[in-house]
């Protein structure tokens, strides 16, 4: 015998494959992850895409400005009144309209009720990811309120399409302000307890603290944004730093921690409801008096050129280009998601992590699958 | 409790006057195992609604309510709908032990649950090493799920196979050194003698205080993690292995790794009652004297408490991570029950116990 058969061990182990997804209950939807497992240590991870493809940028090309508010709903489903918004912004810079105050106020506060939203459901499916299985009631409970408001405003809890270029589609229903004030009133309260209930918790700090470390550069270079790159301490909020609609009028930090892991993640987005309670809570007195629309032609045709327009959404950056010839329809969109780019850290950061880590950071990560593929 | 005893003595008398002595002594055994059955099935199914009923009140719902009055058919329905399932498989899985495993989890958790004294007479069998075989019967079940995972094919339920064997090993030793502790308190292994020990001294939770208490913390943390419930789910934890080891089972089957889970926490939460808080003994002996009270009554009543804080951790505390479980079970209460035994053992010698 050799000296190196005398030192390595005789029984020998095997990486293996696994497929998560596409149908898995910790990848929200249909994502499938290819992972190389060893024992319970991940050593790679693969992404595979497009189980939910419905060729969106290409169904834009074959309709009119109007009805590409419509596709964007089923991308990002739960940020659907800010991915309607982009595009509005997108074509009302192209035909250089500008619209009243009051649309762009309760635009804004549309916005920031659907981002409280969308972190409700990400908070509450946090912690069903972690094994907290009494998170998702609660953060449901506080999540319905808005659609309800929602519901009583625009007819649509989930996609909403209240946003025309030029415009809004309705006004506000007479009730909204008053109920808005109330759910404000409720959620204040309602935030110390999701803290207490999970934030706080000795076991989901362990499994969340110096969990999928992604670094400043990283960040960066991934192009994530949102929530993510916060975590990381990268500087990205649009609402910031190219203001649109009201963010001009209101007073709120951008939330940033430097940690990178899943806790920093977790609670940028617990931070940022509190900014977002502000925020709604700066506008909601002060709605101006005014139209709800700029009229425009019944069929818009932008002039020849490329148009851009970002927005936050509550995953991150939302970026709209359209490239348009000049007639009613636009010659080619591409939509920057967030998701897209934030899924792709994920090999970086969980490499060499454990089955359950994934979890938690897939979860950090908030990906919304039809956002990822569109 | 004189009811109880002479109706089983009637029955006794009866049989044996009826039948000849072996013939009347299989009879009465098969009735007895009858008994249990339906114990088991009662309590199996009850306490699955119990944990929904518990798990939508801590989950601002309202739970079953539709079958029966207060939704109180629901699990019986569900059963029902189970048992008339068709039992489907995978392909090349181990058909032997595929159908075996099952019947390894549910028959080892029927034999823990008959040592248990319900009350003074409600006991089918009282060993005189009743802890020692409790822990052999407990770690039997393990086997059930090592080989359900493994003959499944499915890569998820090996995880959750794997998970487990990990898990009920490592925890089985504080399971076993919190039960250690307080035997040397009793300083005796048969659970009759165990609650007679408490019916003079008082609960031994009180008689043993510190250390007993400890004990009790290390035992309800191990316990739970034993039954394989929240926090300690690793071995299903459906977010990360869809259903664990229980992935490829079907109808009946399925419900067999189901109602042991349920069963097994009635035997931990049992187990902890026998222990720390006297079994079927009353509080401060206030039914002492009422020679017709059921002290049945006083036992279920415990275990249900034990089993509401045991449902309490489910629908609160996040699961660990698997090498977080390791880490407590080693660095943390192993220590910390082997200083505690010792603790214990120094009180004794002394004579500190109240």
């Amino acid at each position: 015998m050799t000296k190196d058969q005398l030192i390595k061990p005789k029984l020998k182990t095997e990486e293996y494959f696994i497929n998560m997804g596409p149908q898995h209950p910790a990848t929200h939807g249909v994502l499938r992850l290819i992972l190389t497992i060893d024992g319970e240590i991940i050593k790679n991870i693969e992404p595979d895409l497009g189980y939910i493809h419905r060729s969106i940028e290409k169904m834009c090309e074959r309709d009119s400005y109007q009805q590409i508010v419509h596709l964007t709903d089923r991308m990002d489903y739960l940020s659907s009144h800010i991915n309607n918004e982009a595009v509005c912004l997108t074509v009302e810079k192209a035909l250089e309209l500008e619209v009243p105050e009051r649309v762009k106020v309760i635009r804004t506060i549309i916005a920031e009720l659907t981002r409280i939203a969308s972190h409700c459901l990400w908070w509450g499916v946090m912690g069903m990811d972690v094994g907290a299985l009494t998170t998702y009631f609660y953060a449901f409970r506080d999540r319905e309120m808005i659609n309800d408001i929602f519901e009583e405003t625009c007819g649509a809890r989930l996609t909403m399409n209240y946003n025309i270029p030029g415009g809004l589609m309705f006004d506000i229903h007479p009730n909204f302000i008053k109920r808005v004030k109330e759910f404000i009133t409720h959620f204040k309260t309602k935030i110390p307890e999701y803290d207490r209930l999970l934030t706080g918790n000795v076991i989901f700090q362990k499994r969340t603290k110096g969990v999928g470390v992604l670094s400043k550069e990283d960040a960066i270079s991934f192009g994530a944004s949102g929530p993510v790159a916060r975590g990381s301490g990268v500087s990205c909020d649009i609402r910031k730093i190219h203001p649109y609609s009201a963010y001009t009028q209101v007073n709120f930090n951008e939330v940033l921690f430097t940690e990178g892991d899943s806790l920093a993640r977790y609670k940028v987005r617990i931070q940022e409801l509190w900014e977002s309670v502000a925020i709604v809570e700066q506008l909601v007195d002060n709605i101006p008096e005014g139209d709800i629309k700029v009229d425009t032609k019944a069929v818009i045709k932008l002039p020849k050129g490329e148009y851009y327009q970002r927005v936050e959404t509550a995953r991150g950056e939302l970026g709209v280009y359209i490239n348009s010839t000049g007639t009613k329809n636009p010659y080619r969109v591409k939509f920057r998601s967030p998701g897209f780019s934030n899924l792709s850290v994920i090999n970086k950061i969980a490499k060499g992590s454990k089955i359950g880590d994934l979890v938690a950071i897939m979860s950090t990560i908030d990906i919304v699958v039809p956002d990822i593929d569109r | 409790m004189i009811t109880y005893l002479s109706m089983t003595k009637s029955i006794h008398d009866w049989l044996f006057s009826i039948l000849p002595e072996g013939a009347a002594n299989i009879t009465e055994m098969v009735l007895i195992a009858l008994a249990y059955l339906a114990l088991f099935a009662v309590a199996g199914l009850y306490l699955v609604l119990l944990e929904r009923k518990v798990a939508a009140w801590f989950q601002l719902r309202l739970g079953p309510n539709r079958v029966g009055p207060g939704g109180i058919f629901q699990t019986m329905a569900d059963a029902l709908k189970l048992v008339s399932k068709e039992l489907t498989s995978t392909d090349r899985i181990d058909k032997f032990l595929y159908n075996l495993a099952p019947y390894f989890v549910i028959v080892t958790a029927l034999l823990a649950m008959t040592i248990f004294p319900f009350s003074k007479q409600l006991q089918a069998f009282d060993p005189n090493i009743g802890m020692f075989f409790l822990l052999a019967i407990s770690s039997i079940g393990v086997i059930g799920i090592l080989v359900g995972g493994w003959a499944s094919n499915n890569k998820y339920a090996l995880i959750g196979a794997m998970r487990s064997g990990l898990q009920t090993i490592s925890y089985e030793l504080s399971v076993g050194l919190s039960i250690l502790t307080m035997i040397l308190l009793t300083g005796s292994l048969q659970l009759s003698e165990i609650i007679e020990v408490q019916r003079t001294g008082g609960w031994l939770i009180w008689q043993g205080h510190i250390p007993a208490i400890i004990a009790f913390m290390v035992f309800m943390i191990a316990g739970t993690a034993e039954t394989n419930r929240a926090p300690f789910d690793l071995v299903e934890a459906e977010s990360e292995l869809g259903a664990g080891f229980h992935t490829e089972y079907s109808g009946m089957k399925f419900a067999y790794f189901f109602l042991a889970e349920f069963i097994n926490m009635f035997i931990i939460a049992s187990i902890a009652v026998v222990l720390f808080f006297g079994g079927w003994l009353s509080p401060f002996g206030i039914t002492e004297g009422i020679t017709w009270f059921p002290e049945v009554f006083w036992f279920f009543i415990k275990v249900l408490v034990i089993i509401f804080l045991m449902m309490w951790f489910r629908w609160t505390f996040p699961r660990l991570r698997v090498d977080q479980l390791l880490t407590l079970e080693w660095k943390y209460l192993l220590p910390i029950n082997l200083v505690n035994i010792i603790f214990m053992a120094i009180l004794i010698w002394l004579n500190w116990t109240l």
